[in-house]
């Protein structure tokens, strides 16, 4: 109990980054279920979603500029795929994975460029940033936001997935992509769904990421990026539910090391995690076990 | 000029590296330290490191088929290796002023110089410096392989994906090391390590980069680079004609990392002030993407691209920084704007010219004079300065 209570304001953290990384690695993992590729400009899509923010802010109203970023990630995700990935469709895998590398690298170097390198200041959404006191620790309206949010939007996409007749080819096609596309699936729609979705719920996640820190930097999108794949991993790649469980016990289990004063090595933990999963149980919590054939 | 015998081609090559190594040590002496052309010997020093550097990968990733992207983590141990022992014993207490000049009191450069310095004078000095260098280098990599070693047994059992996450996670890991606070005392926590003993000439770099990459290349064309290339291509038909899956790619891993340690060293010295913040998943894919430019597969594919790479992001298009390139001006040509166009010229490298500079295959005369055959039967004489000039720069790699 005492652990708990001198631990509230680490824990709360960590639901809090949990659910952001959660709506990050749904991104990955619906795309990698279904492309099998690691989308390496994911993360970086995320910082600049955390950008077109700070610049629109500076001249909009922030309940005009929310729809306008989620928008412009959007569009911006699926461009990423007509134009990096679709033709790459069939050349090997570690070419789309370069691609990917290629899209993070030019939107790392971009971001740089138009903000000169310096840290901008993300805009204070006036009803996110108001102080709440819970079991007497003070925190940010956006740490009790997070969670709801990311547990309604996941049973939303869950139920879309289920019952729809897009989530039913999308089922399909992450299960056998040749087969799908034999059975009359139109496999760049439901791929482009994919990033549609992908992008929405990163715009969302980087809203209320950025919300809690003081500013956004070029190079802040890949480690976000990095460990929301890991959360993905952990889950089980292509499981939604798995990756927003992995997600929460990552941003929980780095926010209670970072209140042991070890914040360093709260980056490397995750990686560790990641390791041992693959070690123990490589197809993560919820995955499919993959068979090769020859 | 058509048939060239092997003996011919070979004395070829000698000649055209030592012409390559004198110019070096020549242009080395004569172009003053504030000319422009300075530049030029910046690019060599750094692009030879990287070309080293981008070489290690590509045996992993292209001729064993292994998808690492561990290589920054192995530099920065490297780097570390090479810095830490050898800050002159007088540095210690200003480069690790947070730490009480640190753990280890002693450095083997200054110690091997000081050693043959009695007994031979200046020239001793210089040659127990030297030897002190190269020694800390091979220590450099040989604990980055030993290092490799251990990441490798958890490591090299996964597939394509897995295998690139969790090597960069490694990296990431021995980062967050070198950051601890409690390892201070040896690798100076987040701060520089500096004042260390670095090499002279360019000549240096050149050198111990070309060694190692003609080792890589002998073993590539040995029995195990065979095997390596076996896994590559089916790992199921490798297995089944007998090659030992694990222990290749344990192999090549470790060999790989033991460049790349070597290259952090280099690079430490190239850049004669080490700090652990660089040593991200960015530079990593740099390497990688220098492989691509060069070709997967391809040595001297990857020594083209680590020098052109250097020169692009180093020399030729800082113009676009500064405002001002190739007599083009424009306002949005502000600092950064380089790295954009770079960016946006790899994107079209990889999305419409996959194949890389060389594809998969390496450089020989043939293809040469078969070159400028094409380029002299009627088409125009566009890009023959630019090949004549790579072409030399991997006369060294052989």
């Amino acid at each position: 109990m005492n652990f708990f209570v001198e631990n509230l304001p680490y824990i709360l953290a960590g639901i809090s980054v949990g659910g952001q990384y959660a709506l990050i690695a749904i991104g990955y993992t619906m795309v990698y279920g279904i492309l099998r590729l690691i989308n390496f400009a994911h993360g970086d899509m995320f910082m600049v979603a955390g950008l077109v923010m700070v610049y629109l802010a500076a001249s909009l109203p922030v309940y005009i500029a929310i729809p306008i970023v989620i928008v412009f990630t959007v569009v911006l995700g699926c461009t990423i795929e007509v134009v990096a990935y679709r033709p790459l469709r069939s050349a090997p895998r570690m070419s789309i994975m370069i691609s990917a590398i290629g899209v993070s690298y030019l939107l790392q170097n971009t971001a740089l460029y138009v903000t000169g390198g310096l840290t901008q200041t993300y805009p204070t959404i006036p009803w996110l940033a108001k102080t709440v006191t819970v079991f007497g620790a003070h925190t940010k309206m956006v740490t009790l936001i997070t969670p709801v949010l990311t547990i309604a939007l996941v049973i939303a996409l869950v139920i879309l997935i289920k019952y729809t007749k897009i989530g039913m080819a999308m089922r399909a096609v992450s299960r056998d992509f040749e087969t799908s596309q034999l059975m009359g699936i139109d496999i760049n729609r439901v791929i482009t769904v994919t990033f549609i979705i992908g992008s929405f719920l990163a715009a969302i996640g980087s809203i209320l990421y950025f919300s809690n820190y003081t500013g956004v930097m070029p190079t802040s999108g890949s480690m976000p990026g990095l460990k929301a794949f890991v959360a993905a991993v952990f889950g089980g790649i292509g499981s939604i539910p798995g990756a927003v469980i992995g997600a929460f016990i990552i941003g929980i289990c780095e926010n209670i090391i970072k209140g042991m004063e070890l914040t360093v090595f709260s980056n490397a933990f995750t990686f560790v995690l990641l390791i041992i999963i693959l070690m123990v149980k490589p197809t993560g919590l919820f995955g499919e076990k993959n068979i090769d054939k020859v | 000029m058509t048939e060239l015998t092997k003996r011919n081609k070979s004395i070829l090559s000698v000649i055209v590296c030592a012409v390559f190594l004198a110019a070096v040590y020549i242009g080395d002496m004569l172009v003053p330290p504030t000319s422009g052309m300075r530049m030029l010997f910046t690019v060599l020093e750094k692009g030879s490191v990287y070309a080293l550097v981008a070489v290690s990968m590509n045996l992993l990733n292209g001729f064993t088929g292994l998808f690492s992207l561990g290589q920054a983590g192995f530099m920065l141990i490297g780097a570390y290796i090479y810095a830490i022992f050898s800050i002159p014993t007088a540095m210690r207490d200003s480069v690790y002023q947070y730490f009480e000049g640190g753990l280890i009191k002693f450095s083997v450069t200054e110690n091997l110089g000081n050693a043959l310095g009695t007994v031979m004078g200046d020239f001793g000095v210089m040659l127990g410096e030297h030897i002190g260098m190269i020694f800390l280098m091979l220590c450099a990599g040989i604990l980055t392989a030993g290092v490799a070693a251990l990441i490798g047994l958890p490591v090299l059992r996964l597939k394509s994906d897995y295998l690139a996450i969790a090597t960069l996670g490694f990296a990431e890991i021995l980062r967050a090391f070198f950051q601890w606070k409690a390892a201070g005392p040896i690798t100076n926590s987040s701060n520089l390590l500096r004042s260390y003993t670095t090499y002279e000439t360019p000549l240096f770099p050149v050198i111990a980069a070309g060694l190692c990459i003609a080792f890589i290349v002998l073993l590539i064309n040995s029995s195990y680079g065979r095997a390596f290339k076996a896994i590559r291509d089916d790992e199921i038909a490798a297995e089944a004609m007998g090659v030992n899956l694990f222990k290749h790619k344990q192999m090549s891993f470790i060999i790989s990392s033991f460049f790349a340690g070597l290259g952090g060293a280099l690079l430490a010295m190239f850049q004669s002030s080490v700090a652990s913040t660089p040593f991200t998943s960015n530079m990593t894919y740099e390497i990688l993407l220098i492989v691509v430019i060069g070709g997967i597969g391809s040595v001297t594919g990857s020594i083209i691209g680590a020098y052109l790479f250097v020169a692009c992001s180093e020399w030729w298009l800082r113009g676009l920084d500064s405002g001002a390139f190739l007599g083009i001006s424009a306002g949005f040509m502000r600092p950064g704007f380089r790295k954009v166009v770079f960016a946006v010229i790899i994107m079209c490298i990889v999305l419409f010219y996959s194949r890389g500079i060389m594809g998969n295959k390496e450089f020989s005369w043939e293809g040469l004079v078969g070159f400028f055959k094409r380029i002299f039967s009627g088409k125009k004489k566009t890009s023959e300065k630019n090949h004549k000039t790579n072409t030399d720069k991997e006369k060294e790699a052989r």
